[in-house]
């Protein structure tokens, strides 16, 4: 986040499209690269004083680097860059883990940050004797190895995973001052290979009774949920890699189901069984957990689809805005009906927006990176996002999203996220 | 080609030849599962009682199941801490302060069997028999009298107990409802 000389506001002053300081998507760019243009220039003009240039070189210059490694790992200088979560006594494999995305950029998540929610602990399975059983209202009831599975045609798509608990923090009554990705990182995005699950059950022979699939995990807590056939038959797959490796333990090694859009917790890891079957079966977590109480005492089940959701991650909780100037906004939005199809930025609390520019490539059901430039006067000022998607679902206040639900449910939170930036730079959650 | 031919090459096409294009476009490597395998893997239990297993159990011996495998998680009687309440709760879900647990929020009786015998207890799931799965959900049923203290729980009388909340849900899929 760097400041801008006094002619380049000058002629950013054109370029206004909101109210208080947002600029033309386009602004930035022209303006990175005049500032290049500069750079280069500059660089060209140092001399050294000794016959030897080592003498002005940094020291990783002046000795061989390090060998080869097996498996690379990120540079020591991002060791801060690590999932956040507490352990509960007790519990120590139960419960969840976040994304940092405040500390991190573009819409991939490396396989090592992906989120976590187990309910039991991460499972070391062999895969040589893992398979997945299809059973229940099928012709042929199946077994599938995983050596029988890396023969089938495989597809390629990038998808987000969210939990349906993500962002339930913007329940409490009064807004938490954490890092966006303590507020939102129960949400990762991925590239994902597998293969369809509709080749899989078009084997088995789906009989005309059949409307729901029973999924189970093979954790120790044998995690099960009841899923519509016809998602089955739609866009699931049973993954078996992640951005191109093997899919993490953490995410389901040897094979997860996938299921684009819908919650996280259907997703279920470490597949072992789907029984095909013409109800669902009320399992624990679609009745206990996943399902939103409303005030009549009235509780929504079976509501699978992550809404339109968006947030700034650049700047949020943690940052600090380094005087008035040029800086870029930027964050994620995402639904779970499809392509993000807008992204709308307020810079003065909700009065007026512009739209921001999605990054490409933008995919279905995958994160999609937004960016406007903001050219900020220093004075206190209150920053929005507002995702649409190509179905025309969008974001609620924060206030309708609550007026929904009794006190203190937290699923499917996907209300309008502000934060407030104050004179001195820092930058505060904020209900507005 | 005489008419009759004609059907006679459609007949072979459509129930010969097409299946045949069919499953060859499929690698088809799925391992055929028997029926005894199936009985082994398939520990799904139905609202209806489907997939429920011989076996019962009544509530004094759920009791001393209880104090053996749950409490020191889940409290006496299922009043909670450190882990999940598991009773009480019952007519808080529209006071404005819901209680959720088994009793108060569950809509069927069998989500509970299904649960503890697939994932309790926490240190050593799958390691209950199904008789104290049984006994064990009828004790934690008669904490709030959702049971009568002189039941036995089997596949039969499992489904049929009836839940505070078995008219609370209300299904978002495919549509909310109008």
């Amino acid at each position: 986040m760097g400041n801008p000389g006094k002619r380049e506001i000058a002629n950013l002053r054109d370029e206004t499209v909101a109210g208080n300081g947002l600029l033309n998507r386009r602004a930035l760019l022209r303006g990175a690269l005049l500032s290049a243009g500069v750079a280069a220039a500059g660089s060209a003009g140092i001399a050294h004083a000794d016959d030897s240039v080592g003498a002005d070189a940094p020291e990783w210059m002046k000795t061989p680097g390090r060998p080869f490694s097996a498996y690379g790992t990120p540079s020591h200088w991002q060791e801060k860059v690590q999932r956040i979560f507490t352990i509960a006594p007790g519990r120590a494999g139960t419960g969840v883990s976040r994304t940092p995305l405040h500390l991190l950029e573009g819409t991939i998540t490396p396989g090592g940050l992906h989120f976590e929610r187990h309910h039991n602990g991460v499972p070391d399975i062999d895969p040589g004797k893992h398979e997945l059983y299809i059973h229940g209202m099928v012709n042929r009831p199946l077994a599938f190895s995983l050596d029988a599975l890396q023969r089938y045609p495989m597809e390629t798509r990038i998808h987000f995973v969210e939990c349906s608990g993500n962002s339930g923090i913007f329940n409490q009554p009064q807004p938490q001052q954490v890092t966006a990705g303590e507020l939102n990182g129960l949400l990762s995005c991925s590239e994902w290979t597998g293969v369809r699950l509709a080749t899989l059950l078009a084997e088995a022979g789906v009989t005309k009774e059949a409307k729901w699939v029973i999924a189970e995990g093979a954790d120790a807590a044998a995690m099960s949920r009841s899923i519509p056939l016809e998602k089955c038959l739609d866009d699931a797959m049973i993954a078996l890699y992640q951005n191109g490796e093997a899919i993490r333990p953490e995410q389901g090694f040897p094979m997860r189901l996938l299921l684009p859009g819908f919650e996280g917790n259907m997703n279920v890891k470490w597949l072992r069984r789907l029984n095909v079957t013409d109800a669902p079966v009320d399992a624990r977590d679609e009745t206990s957990h996943y399902t939103e109480l409303m005030p009549s005492g009235k509780a929504r089940q079976f509501m699978f689809l992550q809404g339109a959701k968006s947030a700034i991650i650049k700047p949020s909780f943690g940052m600090t805005m380094k005087g008035p100037g040029l800086y870029e906004i930027s964050g994620l939005a995402w639904s779970g009906s499809g392509r993000v199809s807008e992204v709308e930025i307020s810079a003065d609390g909700g009065q007026t927006w512009a739209l921001a520019a999605l990054t490409e490539p933008v995919l279905s059901k995958a994160l999609t990176r937004f960016r406007l430039p903001w050219n900020w006067d220093g004075r206190p000022s209150t920053l929005m996002s507002r995702a649409t998607d190509e179905t025309g679902g969008t974001q609620p206040t924060r206030a309708s999203w609550i007026a929904q639900y009794a006190p203190g449910q937290g699923y499917h939170f996907n209300g309008i996220q502000s934060w407030s930036i104050e004179a001195d730079g820092t930058v505060k959650n904020v209900y507005a | 080609m005489s008419t009759r031919r004609f059907a006679f090459s459609v007949f072979v096409a459509t129930f010969f030849l097409l299946p045949l294009l069919c499953c060859a476009q499929s690698p088809n490597l799925g391992r055929l599962l028997t029926p005894e395998e199936i009985r082994k893997i398939d520990i799904t239990v139905s609202p209806d009682g489907k997939g429920l297993p011989p076996g019962s159990g009544s509530v004094s011996a759920g009791a001393a199941v209880y104090a053996k495998s749950c409490q020191s998680c889940h409290g006496e009687k299922g009043a909670g801490k450190p882990q999940d309440q598991l009773t009480g709760g019952l007519g808080t879900l529209a006071s404005g302060k819901p209680v959720k647990t088994p009793a108060s929020y569950w809509p069927v009786a069998t989500t509970l069997f299904d649960y503890i015998r697939r994932a309790m207890p926490i240190t050593a799931p799958q390691s209950l028999t199904n008789d104290e799965v049984y006994a064990v959900t009828a004790y934690i049923l008669s904490i709030d009298g959702i049971v009568p203290q002189d039941t036995v729980l089997d596949a039969k009388s499992l489904p049929r107990v009836k839940m505070p909340n078995k008219d609370g849900f209300i299904s978002w899929w495919p549509k909310p409802p109008r």
